[in-house]
């Protein structure tokens, strides 16, 4: 699966799409197939404030539990509820309808300290 | 010694292995080897075995007593189709159903299980078992703690105090408050007290027994139900005898979130106090904090019925230090005694011994409140047991009962300082119209003979 | 070799079967329940269904039919210790002056259970040297908690309340962590070295003055002896910390070697595993814990305690002792369960040592390791086992490059042996192994049975290489074949419900929720 370019990818596995001051987040292709097949997602409340590189979460599969990581700071404004009755859009389509959770950046400048798609491409070679 | 082995096996393995001895193999340092003999009783050929044990089993002249004793550990009749069942080989000697193909049958009697507990609870979901009542207590409160994220929890004292005590013992621990809130007049929970506590919002959960340790029904009217949810304290219903589930509301309709309970009535053995089976049944709200084992129903590749453990990401093997509890081995083989239980005995039939608990309690209380000097503590209702209060130590006159061959029941100066001239006595449908009169009697003549001294 | 033929259709559950009007005499018919009870108090259905006898114990038969014990075959579960649970225990357990005492029968009507409880605590002291056992703990996992409590309260007791680490091998049972984590301590990991085993030097990098217990287990779930745990119990001491023994892996060493010897400060016994209490399909366990002198004050309560009360002399010591339950510990951590034991696995465990003698549970542990050791150097002809050297009570092998040759996984292999009539062994643990197989024949296993399943494993590794498809597809003699865990994670089915009841709500069946508060 190629992964988007236009994305911000996180050492832990989470993309971000920034779009104003709006960022949405996700894990990416190779943390969902390492985990398998996924059957749970825990997410923050909208409202909540979330650090960056904080916990926000965890991400269930059979037989395994990851945390998941906030890659940005900010206020969370939406969760991604169909999750919750479809946990498997995590695996089928991590950057599409798999997305968690968008947040409301904190200062509303861009974030740091995160990956393009090449340097997270080499990361995960 | 059930090994195998002839000696011609061990010196073939042990060329195999290329070792000399078995000595060898097990080698340890100097410094730790073992240095003093053992100091362990001798072996003994079966047949002195049994005889051994006969001898250590007559000292429990207890067993012979008419016994009025309850209080978290009931005599219930089981059927003795329960046993033969349970002891077959294949249930008896399975571990922990990991392979599921191979366990299916374990797997759906656990799937039962929680089937009955939910339709007896009224709860949407239960596990396949804990330890016992107060373990449940514990892990139900540990629940409700990370549900709510609040670090202290309120107990009645109406609720089981060894219950209580192992809460306390799990919350120190956690560094978790345990406070307490008092029982009424009427022997229940006092429910202006509670009210005020939980509106406080400073409580994880309020954990209330019904029946309670008095025996009577505790559950909370609609109006306090209302205010602890209002206060977002979770509602945790402690049950400590099951069958009462049979005749009473379930802690579903009186506003229960959990429900901790202690399965021992449906037909397994007091045993001097284990083991027993606990559980704990929720809304589906806390699926995911359950501790301990579930069995789920799926299929396998040919689209056949087929069970399966499932939700272990909650569980110590995978999720380690962050697992919603620590526990592994639980108490599946008592679970399913009582899962056979209740298949045996039905609605009706449960029904049946439910109700003739209700009748022989009354008898009992009946016949003791009519002597001179004893009276009922309590009038709330009760369930098949009750305080009697004999205005005097219980001690001495349980004592001087225990001389006369009949468990009275529970002195309540062990756990209530205040009740120290009080008694929790137990009748179940085992108790017979011999061991009330009997025990009516010895109370009569007790007091006869402490008034002519 | 294959396992028993059964009936494939499904057996419904207990929910399905039955009629209204059916009912067992087990009591006689009872009054209306308004007869005694507020009616406001009362349930207004109670939704369980009514069977004949007969349909029960079919029933239960039939998925009794559907259930591997070891009553059936070979059981290797690594770290499980599936011995023979020999029936006379069981015999001893049912008495029913063991069965039928009330546990709040007095303590003077109550010394022959209070002598059991005394005689096995006495002689678990000794075979494992510890100043005292309670008997009080329901499993391994729980007698965990209750040592980690032990030690908060003493090192509490010793303003050493900044002692909040928990040293724990990366080889360790998951119960090691959880158990941690329940007494508000943090969980450091000790990575193995390349031996599989706990270095000193590791360990010296990580404890210090904040360490509150190391816990172990000797030998490791490598099946490995720690050779050096006098050092790392020294140097954990001179940090001024405790050592906890996991007593999951007993039956390695009982009789030969002793934890109090070792340095242990504090262990469990998994006593439905070393001393042949079954395990009945998941417990219930029983899980002594031992203590070293300085800690007995901290054991839960109630304890036993002795007097003499002098009489005949020629009984066993027991017979000429008075006991009592004692609540009255002013350091105990408190109790931990509602009543004072598993007390009829208590019987179980001390029957079986009366069978064996210390010289027979001596041989025990040598012929478990005997039985070990044997099978992993005849596995090792075709499969990998990554530490090959004299192994203990167990030993794992790898499947990683049987899996890179044929793509067969541990999985695959654990499955076809459910095909050829074997339990399968522990899988995917310790998680330092890949593709781990963890095998534990115990003592009671025969050569026979030993070089049978060697058969089976090296016609399934041949088989990998000649006909994986057939391996992928295991099991296919089971009443089921694999289970889809993915669903039953994903929707589950955890419950029977009433047909009706489902179809009232569908949005809301089986739908997984979040915590609203």
């Amino acid at each position: 699966m190629g992964r988007p370019e236009e994305l911000l990818y996180s050492k832990e596995h989470e993309w971000v799409r920034v779009d104003g001051d709006t960022a949405t987040i996700g894990i990416t292709d190779y943390a969902a197939d390492s985990m398998g097949d996924v059957v749970y997602v825990e997410l923050p409340k909208v409202g909540a404030g979330v650090k960056q590189f904080g916990t926000a979460g965890v991400v269930e599969s059979v037989k395994a539990v990851s945390d998941l990581y906030a890659p940005v700071a900010g206020e969370v404004v939406e969760i991604n509820d169909t999750l919750e009755n479809d946990p498997a859009a995590v695996n089928k389509d991590p950057f599409g309808s798999g997305w968690l959770f968008k947040v409301k950046l904190a200062g509303g400048a861009p974030p740091e300290g995160l990956l393009d798609a090449g340097e997270y491409e080499r990361l995960t070679a | 010694m059930y090994a195998p082995h002839t000696d011609a096996d061990v010196e073939a393995m042990l060329a195999v292995i290329g070792v000399g001895s078995l000595e060898e193999l097990m080698r340890v340092p100097e410094a730790i080897a073992l240095r003093d003999p053992l100091d362990i009783v001798p072996s003994l050929p079966e047949y002195q075995l049994a005889r051994r044990f006969d001898r250590i089993a007559e000292r429990n002249d207890g067993v012979g007593f008419r016994s009025f004793l309850g209080g978290g550990a009931y005599r219930h009749y089981a059927p003795p189709a329960i046993t033969a069942l349970v002891m077959r080989g294949e249930f008896l000697t399975a571990y922990t159903p990991y392979q599921a193909e191979v366990s299916q049958g374990y797997l759906q009697a656990i799937y039962e299980w929680q089937s009955y507990i939910c339709l007896l609870t009224g709860m949407d979901v239960s596990n396949a078992s804990v330890y016992d009542g107060a373990t449940a207590l514990a892990e139900s409160a540990i629940m409700a703690i990370n549900a709510t994220g609040r670090r202290k929890v309120l107990v009645s004292r109406a609720v089981h105090p060894n219950y209580r005590a192992v809460l306390q013992t799990y919350c120190d621990g956690l560094d978790v408050e345990v406070d307490e809130v008092g029982y009424a007049a009427d022997g229940t929970t006092d429910l202006a007290a509670l009210e005020a506590a939980v509106a406080s919002k400073q409580y994880a959960a309020i954990a209330i027994q019904s029946p309670n340790f008095f025996g009577n029904v505790d559950a909370l009217p609609r109006i306090t139900a209302d205010a602890v949810r209002a206060s977002e304290t979770v509602i945790i219903a402690v049950v400590a005898e099951a069958l009462s589930l049979a005749a009473l509301a379930p802690p579903s309709e009186w506003g229960a979130n959990i429900v901790a309970g202690e399965a021992q009535s449906f037909g397994v053995p007091v045993a001097y106090g284990g083991p027993y089976v606990g559980f704990i049944a929720a809304t589906k709200e806390h699926l995911r904090r359950i501790p301990g084992r579930l069995a789920g129903k799926s299929v396998d590749g040919s689209g056949r019925t087929a069970y399966v453990l499932t939700l272990q990401a909650r569980e110590q093997h995978i999720r380690r230090e962050r697992a919603t509890s620590n526990i592994c081995t639980n108490q599946a083989h008592c679970a399913l005694i009582a899962t056979i239980y209740l298949a045996l005995m039905g609605r009706s039939g449960l029904r049946d011994v439910a109700s003739l608990n209700c009748k022989r309690s009354r008898e009992a209380a009946t016949a003791l409140s009519s002597i001179d000097g004893i009276d009922l503590r309590f009038d709330a209702p009760f369930f098949n047991e009750f305080v009697v209060d004999f205005h005097q130590p219980a001690a001495g006159v349980l004592d001087a009962l225990a001389r006369r061959e009949i468990l009275g029941g529970i002195d309540l100066g062990r756990y209530y300082p205040e009740l120290r001239t009080c008694a929790l006595v137990t009748a179940t449908e085992l108790t017979t119209s011999g061991d009330i009169a009997a025990l009516a009697t010895a109370l009569e003549e007790e007091a006869r003979g402490r008034a002519v001294v | 070799m294959a396992a028993p033929s059964s009936d494939r259709t499904a057996t419904p559950v207990i929910f399905e079967l039955g009629s209204e009007g059916r009912a067992n005499r087990y009591v006689e018919p009872g009054e209306p329940l308004e007869n005694f009870l507020p009616s406001e108090a009362l349930r207004a259905d109670l939704p369980l269904p009514n069977h004949s006898e007969l349909d029960v114990v079919r029933h239960y038969t039939r998925l009794s039919q559907r259930t591997f014990g070891i009553d059936l075959g070979f059981y290797p579960l690594g770290s499980c210790t599936m011995k023979y649970n020999p029936r006379i225990n069981d015999a001893m357990a049912s008495k029913p002056e063991f069965a039928q005492l009330h546990p709040y029968t007095p303590d003077a009507h109550a010394q022959g259970a209070l002598a059991v409880m005394y005689e096995l605590e006495r002689n678990l002291s000794s075979l494992f040297g510890m100043a005292a056992f309670s008997l009080n703990p329901a499993a391994g996992a729980h007698a965990e908690l209750t040592a980690l409590l032990i030690a908060k309260r003493y090192f509490r007791d010793r303003g050493e309340t900044k002692r909040d680490k928990v040293i724990v091998p990366d080889t360790a049972h998951g119960t090691n962590p959880a158990s941690a984590a329940m007494c508000g301590f943090h969980v450091i990991s000790l990575p193995s070295d390349e031996r599989g085993r706990v270095s000193v030097e590791a360990l010296s990098q990580v404890v210090g003055d904040d360490t509150a217990v190391c816990m172990m287990t000797n030998p490791n779930t490598l099946g490995l002896f720690e050779e050096s745990i006098a050092a790392v119990a020294a140097a954990v001491h001179a940090a001024g910390g405790l050592m906890y023994y996991d007593g999951a892996n007993a039956n390695a060493l009982m009789g030969n070697a002793r934890p109090g010897d070792m340095g242990f400060d504090l262990m469990h016994l998994n006593t439905h595993k070393t001393f042949t209490i079954p395990h009945g399909g998941g417990g219930a366990g029983h899980g002594p814990i031992g203590v070293a002198a300085h800690l007995v004050d901290y054991l839960p309560t109630p304890v036993v305690v002795a007097t003499e009360r002098g009489g005949d002399a020629s009984g066993a010591p027991s017979d000429r002792l008075t006991f009592r339950l004692d609540f009255d510990r002013p350091k105990s951590i408190g109790p931990v369960r509602s009543f004072w034991s598993n007390f009829a696995h208590a019987v179980r465990a001390l029957a079986y040592i009366y069978a064996n003698g210390a010289e027979g549970l001596t041989r025990v542990s040598q012929l478990a390791v005997l039985n070990a050791n044997y099978l992993r150097v005849k596995i090792a002809e075709f499969l990998e086992t990554p530490y090959a050297e004299i192994c203990r009570h167990e030993f794992v092998v790898s499947a990683q490059s049987l899996k890179r040759e044929t793509g067969v996984r541990a999985l695959d292999i654990a499955k076809a042996l459910l095909d050829r009539g074997f339990m399968a062994p522990t899988m995917y643990f310790p998680l330092i192994v890949p593709e781990c197989l963890m095998i534990e024949p115990t003592e009671t296993e025969s050569k026979e049975t030993l070089d049978e399943f060697v058969d089976a494993l090296r016609e399934i590794v041949s088989r990998a290489h000649s006909a994986p498809d057939e391996l992928f597809a295991a099991p296919v003699t089971t009443v089921v074949g694999r289970v889809d865990e993915t669903l039953a994670a994903r929707r589950p089915d955890l419950r029977w419900e009433a047909r009706g009841q489902q179809e009232k709500d569908p949005s809301t069946e089986k739908k997984v929720t979040k915590v609203n508060f």
